[in-house]
């Protein structure tokens, strides 16, 4: 099995916070990668650094045997990781499908002369974006919306949303920040099937979540953060019995 | 309404029909005073076009728009006066105008990328003052701007050997200078308004709305917001450069109180009071922000007199004071201006 992302030692600090110590995993092709731990743990700050949002202070990220530099968010967009957000961000007054078509911006090329002239090749591509987002949006499920105002999408779809526009990007790997917080329990199993079909599809997720259950059911590896350090990495079954874990999550000495 | 007014080309002919009558109608009746107010209003819908691709397209606040029309107002100026002896055929002033004003955009928008909001507000506006200033100071130790004083005695624009201050008779109709000036301003404000549409609904548009609407999504989407911030600076800037030329071409005079902040206020009143970010909005912002206040001015005088036998309101106080109650009334009652984008209505149509 391939490694496709691997972090080793990532550190990251805010002030005498250390929220990142020393975090290392690998994460494999096409499988679907879990990363848990309770409130404050540094899950998202992993997923911040990792992305480019936040500056990893020490540490490296390698990514389909390149190594990542620090980079910025566009430039990891292109080398192939694309994420969602814990707190839905989209542009709240476009259409569902101009949202998906802005995450095609960075597979396409079109600039200022393109688009006054709007020569064949700009409308070909235009129209090629046009297509590829509303597929898109079929693919995750709400092709029906296309034309609706993202911020009128109920909650559920605009994680759908969120998941077709990182989807445009062409990711090998897919980052979902906690898809699943606020759906209700049949939102969360129609979730848990369209992560499954992107698995399906070739796609390597990496999850944080905090709904256990959809964790242990959907993750084929699973990692666990606690006060920013690593503390275990398993499948899922042996995860749920290592006793530090239960100690991290129920506040013991364990 | 009846069905063929629901065709877009009888739209675009009764639009075209109207701009083409316009002066002369206006010329007619009111005089060339007012046919010189459309020009204006032709200059302040093309920068308040400019200034919408930063503002409502972008999202990126700025209160120093102004500086751009003044760089494109003094290249004019230097490069067709005898300030320096300078007269450059008016095609290629213009175009260079557009560069120049690019670079200053861009300029101004290298240091101020991590700036959102207020805080580029400020900037911008400082930058718009710094601007100002060194025109009203340039004149020592080498004199290139002429300082207070200004540069006189521009070279009107000049087009087929035709100077556009000079009346012509065409077709056994006389035009006059100042309508000449509004066929040509009225043409190339339309070149605006297509490159601005055309930007629009492009990836490039597409963008830069997607900056203004939230910027880190728009980066982990996979935008260099920062090439995409400086290419709205740019466009937006070229857009004020080439209408700063033409002002110069048309008042044959420049000096920097035309660019003072309250300018730079008007144009972004323009561009918020019309509806941001859409083009149609923006357009019938600028119109109404010019001609309006004429009217005022003009009317308010006599107006009075009539009324009351005697002035009792300064006309230039009550045009400010109406203004500003205009303001208050729009943004209490249409936050999002006059005619702002049919964004809810596409939603129910599908």
């Amino acid at each position: 099995m391939t490694v496709l992302l691997e972090a080793r030692r990532v550190s990251k600090h805010f002030g005498g916070v250390q929220a990142l110590k020393d975090v290392s995993l690998s994460i494999n092709a096409g499988e679907i990668y879990g990363l848990i731990g309770p409130n404050g743990a540094g899950k998202t700050t992993f997923f911040n650094v990792l992305t480019g949002l936040y500056r990893r202070d020490g540490g490296e990220v390698v990514f389909g045997g390149t190594p990542l530099r620090l980079s910025s968010p566009h430039q990891v967009a292109q080398a192939g990781i694309a994420r969602t957000f814990q707190n839905i961000r989209l542009f709240a007054n476009m259409t569902a499908l101009e949202n998906v078509m802005v995450g095609r911006h960075l597979r396409t090329r079109a600039g200022v002369i393109g688009a006054v002239v709007r020569g064949r090749g700009t409308r070909a591509e235009e129209a090629a974006i046009r297509t590829r987002a509303q597929q898109l949006l079929h693919y995750v499920g709400i092709g029906d919306s296309a034309n609706r105002v993202a911020r009128h999408l109920s909650y559920g779809d605009q994680r759908r949303l969120e998941i077709a526009r990182a989807l445009a990007t062409d990711p090998k790997l897919l980052a979902l920040d906690e898809p699943a917080a606020g759906m209700n329990a049949t939102e969360t199993a129609a979730l848990k099937t369209l992560i499954e079909g992107l698995r399906a599809d070739g796609l390597t997720v990496l999850l944080i979540e905090h709904d256990v259950r959809l964790v242990m059911g959907l993750c084929d590896r699973v990692a666990v953060l606690d006060y920013g350090e690593k503390i275990a990495e398993d499948i899922p079954a042996n995860v749920q019995q290592d006793p530090t874990v239960i100690g991290a999550y129920l506040g013991g000495a364990a | 309404m009846p069905n063929a007014l629901r065709k877009p080309w009888v739209g675009i002919a009764l639009i075209a029909a109207v701009l083409v009558v316009a002066p002369l109608a206006v010329g007619a009746s009111l005089g060339n005073a007012w046919v010189r107010v459309l020009d204006f209003a032709a200059l302040y819908v093309m920068l308040a076009l400019g200034l919408n691709i930063v503002v409502g397209f972008a999202g990126l606040l700025d209160l120093g728009y102004i500086a751009f029309y003044a760089v494109g107002a003094y290249l004019y100026a230097l490069l067709c006066s005898p300030h320096f002896g300078i007269h450059w055929p008016v095609w290629a002033v213009l175009p260079l105008g557009a560069l120049v004003a690019g670079i200053f955009g861009v300029l101004l928008g290298a240091p101020t990328l991590r700036l959102r909001g207020d805080y580029l507000a400020i900037v911008t506006l400082g930058f718009g003052e710094i601007i100002r200033i060194f025109l009203n100071n340039l004149n020592t130790p080498v004199n290139i701007t002429n300082g207070p004083q200004g540069i006189a005695r521009i070279d009107p624009i000049t087009l087929f050997g035709q100077p556009l201050s000079r009346p012509l008779e065409f077709l056994g109709v006389g035009f006059s200078g100042v309508m000449l000036y509004y066929y040509l301003f009225v043409v190339l404000a339309l070149g605006i308004v297509f490159v601005g549409i055309r930007l629009q609904d492009s990836r490039i548009g597409r963008a830069w709305v997607a900056i203004r609407e939230d910027e880190v999504a728009a980066k982990a989407c996979g935008i260099n917001t920062r090439n995409v911030k400086l290419l709205a600076f740019a466009m937006g800037a070229s857009f004020g450069g080439i209408s700063g030329g033409l002002f110069a071409g048309f008042q044959e005079f420049v000096s920097p109180e035309s660019f003072s902040l309250l300018e730079s206020v008007m144009v972004l009143c323009m561009v918020v009071l019309g509806g941001m970010g859409h083009i149609p909005g923006v357009i019938l912002g600028g119109l109404l922000l010019t001609v309006l206040p004429e009217i005022f001015r003009q009317g308010a005088g006599p107006l009075q007199q009539a009324l009351f036998g005697t002035v009792v309101l300064d006309p230039e106080a009550l045009r400010m004071l109406l203004f500003g109650l205009a303001l208050i009334a729009v943004m209490l009652y249409r936050p999002a201006g006059l005619w702002p984008e049919p964004r809810h209505r596409s939603e129910y149509k599908q």
